[in-house]
């Protein structure tokens, strides 16, 4: 019910809104759930596991039960929305969730009417034991379809989330009395200061109080002072790094926004949660936080209740109750857990004609969807409700004062440690490692009322007394928790999940936490606390990603051809970063025929690939030869100018770790190159044996992958086509493995002759600019391209492997066949000592050897090989394996246990379409055993 | 996110930079001289403290140089960052 007067709503103001479909009128200044109560719904959800009825519990961050679907349209649904934080505005659409067929009516709640309730640890109980057919029968269907919170929008997000990066002397998160005054006095003292505060309006409980937040317009004059209001600070990182998630629902769609915040020293004036008191019934709606009830009052002129029942165990609650009489509610009573609250508080409720019964408790909530009334009932010495002696007492609210506990989440994901404070009968910050200061309450706590010990004790023995609401988590779930032996309160909190719900037991927590330790018969802080972790209240995925979503996701590189490809209708694979061509369909063509035909064009013509992606290092100075020396397994000193090797490194494992092509520029001056992934990886390592190991060389290392254009062109008709366009150079006297400096197409070029192919070729490296003029002049001279699908198969077919395919981290150079590149007589270089270890020359290493189907079927990559007794013995996997269309046949690579030693012999390639596939162990060189094509 | 001061560039944010494992643990000179047992000790065995730590960094994004850094590794504090070849802090 709305009052006449009073609050801090503009009723100049009217706002239209709706609630499952019913419109209601509200007024700014409001917060749905102020609005709601104002219009009399008190019923806003279902529970999440028993589907009982839950109404408003709080007015601010920390609620539980009253999580509701926001609609703004396609794209726009947000699920799980705490109606106590969601300002009203013109026109919003409001949902109940969890409710089926309706909020009202629902029948997943009549299966726990008379039913006990799910005790906890039941799913691990029905999965284990013998009613883990019943589980699958019965339980998970039921479960699955009644057990959820809210729906996921479908369609994609169109709004826009921001991101900001600060920097301050001074971060202070909340701004109620204590945050104020230390930005105020931080700000006088000249810092730059950050105020942030997670309500809509400045002021904490200082809202509570009639008229302007005093404090807050001398802040507002202060110039280097920024207040951040809708603004919650989530995550607190290393070295006083904050994130905030700030809402902004600006009209242009900008919604959210997401500060990164760099503090010289923060200050958490996070306050004191009020917790809820645990009897049973205490989840029906109309059962509030007595402060909430009083900010309903206060602040928003919403009066949730005529006829109010409180029960106190904290002194803070009388103050509630009275602000609620005297906006009119009657107060039926005060049950005061306390055997002898402070007398003045009694004189008080006395001279207002409240009638206040010490050492009295709830036994039972009455009523359905709202509470109709409760049995006040005297204390029994164990501090328990004695129901026989109830007396019954009609009300439409419930007020609980359980005590407060100070909000110190964020102080412990900053690392620091809880200590347990007995007079103040609650955990206080203790030490930091972090520049934070706690202020307020959150550092003091309230005062102590009943002390959380006794309001445990006394509600061992309820029934339905919940403790986390949203995860419908009881007392009694904890203590049979105890019972079954779990002692770790880490262990006690996953068993039953209290706490572990999106509020993450703010109101809940530390009362299940004594709970668990009056079930154990021992002192609160010997049962420890757990960990509060990020985020402190639910952020949405648009505020943590920003704009990295769709293009700005990942960024992708393209080679120098890519648009060429495009107009071609290339298919584009991602090689990590890189969108490389994959094959080139004609029409009519699928995978498979666009990649035979190009294979067969290299190998009985020409075929054109853009090799732009290869990793390039240029390697400059007097010592370039002995650091390539120390560093690759090759021998460089020896090599002539003009002259290429292929390049092995390893790691100090002595496991490949890198190939490519070396080639001798000059005398001081190397071009090597690195597999496409590995190009960041290998300059990486080559700078970190050039800075740390070897500082003494005069080396540099200089990426210029970007710089360099390359275009592959490979087989035999591949002389012929370029000659005609290259000047300075005698092209035919160019030998394999060698490179020179040359004019092509008119383009300054260094000019390779190497091959990944087996097949004479080329690799032209022209500035990346120049590459696609050079490129249409190859594809006029008839040259066929082909993409990273045809290259695959053709180095297959040549037995050539992939570093990352053939390899995977344990594997050394004689294990891939490669022995023949290490210099003999080389004293060291990476890695040389591990290949000496026992275990690298044992006889049973896995080799890379080819394998040939003895049936048309290509193989699985990845495939087992099975061989031995009943061939069940695991002996390696495929590697690789293509359609050959040059062989007419299938074809694979692998790694098998001495493969090399077994030519011949018949192995099983494991298959997920059934038997084994029986394959030859043969040489991995299929095509051109002899190598004669190379030198044509 | 740590703030770790480069010692050519200053403080900037961790996304600059690349962990490289424990420092000083120079490569022998000559491997060749090493027991098998001496060998895998150089490659696999590592600290790994509770407490102060002496690792190394690179400003990858940045610099690119190599650095050694003294940090505690259970409150992530460093007590400094320093240049190859120089003494960590006391
Ligand atoms: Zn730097």
């Amino acid at each position: 019910m709305r009052l006449a007067t009073g609050g801090r709503i503009d009723r100049s103001r009217p706002l239209r809104f709706s609630f499952d479909g019913r419109a209601y009128t509200g007024f700014a200044g409001d917060t749905l759930a102020s609005a709601l109560l104002a219009n009399g719904v008190q019923l806003i959800g279902r529970s999440f596991k028993y589907h009982r009825p839950r109404g408003i519990l709080s007015a601010g961050a920390e609620e539980p039960n009253a999580l509701v679907e926001l609609d703004r349209g396609p794209g726009r649904r947000e699920p799980n929305t705490r109606a106590t934080m969601v300002p009203l505005t013109e026109g919003l659409v409001a949902r109940s969730q969890n409710r089926w067929p309706s909020l009202g009516f629902d029948l997943g709640a009549l299966a726990g009417l008379g039913a006990p309730l799910l005790p906890a640890g039941f799913y691990y109980k029905t999965f284990l034991g013998p009613g883990r057919d019943a589980w699958y029968r019965r339980w998970e269907p039921l479960i699955r379809r009644m057990a959820g919170l809210g729906r996921a929008p479908e369609a994609p997000d169109p709004d826009r989330y921001g991101n900001r990066h600060a920097h301050c002397e001074t971060l202070v998160i909340g701004a109620g009395r204590a945050g104020i005054a230390a930005a105020l006095a931080a700000a006088e003292a000249g810092d730059r200061v950050i105020l942030c505060d997670e309500q809509a309006e400045p002021g904490g409980r200082l809202l509570l109080l009639p008229g302007p937040v005093p404090g807050l317009e001398a802040l507002r004059a202060q110039p280097r002072l920024r207040i951040l209001t809708r603004t919650t600070a989530f995550h607190y990182g290393l070295q006083n790094y904050v994130s905030l998630a700030e809402v902004l629902d600006r009209p242009d769609g900008l919604r959210e926004r997401l500060w990164r915040v760099r503090a010289r020293r923060v200050v958490l004036a996070t306050g004191a949660l009020e917790r809820l008191l645990p009897f049973s019934g205490n989840d029906r709606p109309g059962v509030m936080l007595a402060d909430a009830a009083r900010a309903y009052v206060a602040r928003w002129a919403v009066l949730p209740g005529r006829r109010a029942v409180l029960l106190a165990a904290h002194d803070s609650g009388y103050d509630a109750a009275f602000a609620l009489q005297d906006a009119g509610a009657g107060v039926v009573a005060i049950l005061d857990l306390r055997a002898a609250p402070p007398a003045a508080l009694r004189e008080a409720a006395a001279a207002r004609g409240i009638a206040v019964r010490p050492a009295h408790g709830i036994a039972a909530t009455r009523g359905g969807a709202r509470v109709t009334g409760v049995l006040a009932a005297p204390l029994r010495p164990d501090g328990s409700p004695d129901a026989a002696r109830a007396e019954a007492l009609a009300c439409d609210l419930v007020l609980m004062a359980g005590g407060w506990t100070p909000n110190l989440a964020l102080f412990s994901q900053a690392r620091g440690r809880l200590r347990w404070d007995a007079a103040a009968d609650a955990f206080l910050p203790g030490e930091t490692a972090e520049a934070l200061e706690c202020a307020g309450a959150c550092a003091t706590g309230r005062g102590p009322g009943l002390p959380l010990a006794a309001i445990a004790a006394g509600s061992l023995g309820a029934r339905k007394a919940f403790v986390d609401p949203q995860n419908d988590v009881t007392t009694r779930d904890i203590a049979l928790a105890v019972r079954e032996g779990f002692r770790s309160i880490e262990h006690v909190k996953r068993y039953t999940t209290t706490g572990m719900a999106t509020d993450q037991g703010k109101i809940g927590g530390m009362l299940g936490l004594a709970i668990t330790a009056a079930a154990r018969g021992q002192a609160i802080p010997e049962v420890g606390f757990t960990t509060f972790r990020p985020p402190y209240t639910p952020v949405s995925f648009g505020t943590l990603a920003g704009r990295h979503r769709a293009a700005l996701f990942d960024p992708v590189r393209t080679a120098p051809t890519h648009a060429w490809a495009e107009a071609q209708g290339a298919v584009f694979e991602p090689v990590g970063q890189w969108q490389r061509a994959r094959y080139f369909p004609r029409a009519g063509e699928d995978m498979a025929a666009a990649v035979a035909r190009e294979c067969l064009a290299v190998r009985n013509a020409a075929g054109l690939l853009d090799a732009s992606t290869l990793g390039k290092v240029e390697v400059v100075g007097p010592d370039a030869a002995e650091f390539l020396e120390r560093c690759y397994v090759n021998a460089f000193h020896g090599m002539r100018p003009g002259r290429c090797r292929y390049g092995l490194l390893l790691r100090e494992d002595g496991f490949l770790y890198d190939d490519g092509v070396i080639a001798r520029l000059a005398e001081d001056r190397f071009h090597l190159t690195t597999t496409t992934g590995g190009a960041a990886r290998v300059l990486h390592l080559l700078e970190d044996y050039l800075q740390t190991e070897f500082p003494e060389l005069r080396v540099w290392l200089t990426s210029n992958t970007e710089h360099w254009g390359v275009a592959a062109l490979q087989g035999p008709a591949a002389r012929a086509m370029l000659a005609p366009l290259v000047r300075g150079i005698d092209l035919a006297a160019l030998p394999h493995m060698a490179v020179a400096e040359a004019e092509v197409a008119g383009i300054p070029a260094w000019l390779f002759r190497v091959s990944f192919t087996g097949e004479a070729g080329y690799e032209v490296n022209v500035p990346a600019d120049r590459l696609a003029a050079l490129w249409e002049r190859l594809i006029a001279a008839g040259a066929t391209p082909y993409g990273t699908e045809a290259m695959h198969v053709l180095r297959a077919e040549k037995g050539f492997i992939i570093i990352g395919q053939e390899t995977d981290g344990t594997v050394t150079p004689e294990d891939a066949g490669l022995g023949w590149a290490i210099g003999k007589a080389k004293r060291d270089f990476i890695g040389k000592r591990s290949l000496a270890r026992p275990e690298m020359l044992r006889p049973d290493r896995r080799q890379v050897v080819g394998l040939a189907p003895r049936d048309a079927r290509v193989p699985e990559e990845g495939a087992q090989l099975l061989a031995g007794a009943d061939r069940r013995e695991a002996q390696g996997h495929v590697t690789s394996a293509y359609h050959s269309a040059a062989l007419g046949r299938p074809i694979a690579l692998g790694l098998l246990s001495a493969g090399r030693a077994r030519l011949g012999e018949t192995v099983f390639a494991t298959r997920l379409d059934g038997v084994p596939q029986p394959l030859e162990v043969v040489s991995p060189v299929f095509w051109d055993p002899e190598g004669k094509r190379l030198h044509g | 996110m740590l703030l770790i001061r480069c010692p050519w560039c200053g403080d900037r944010p961790e996304v600059e930079f690349r962990h490289a494992g424990e420092a000083h643990i120079a490569r022998p000179a000559d491997p060749a001289m090493l027991t098998d047992a001496e060998w895998a000790g150089f490659l696999y065995e590592r600290a790994n403290p509770r407490g102060d730590y002496r690792e190394r960094w690179r400003h990858i994004h940045g610099c690119g140089r190599f650095f050694n850094a003294q940090r505690h590794t259970l409150t992530d504090r460093f007590a400094g960052t320093y240049r190859p070849g120089e003494e960590p802090p006391a």
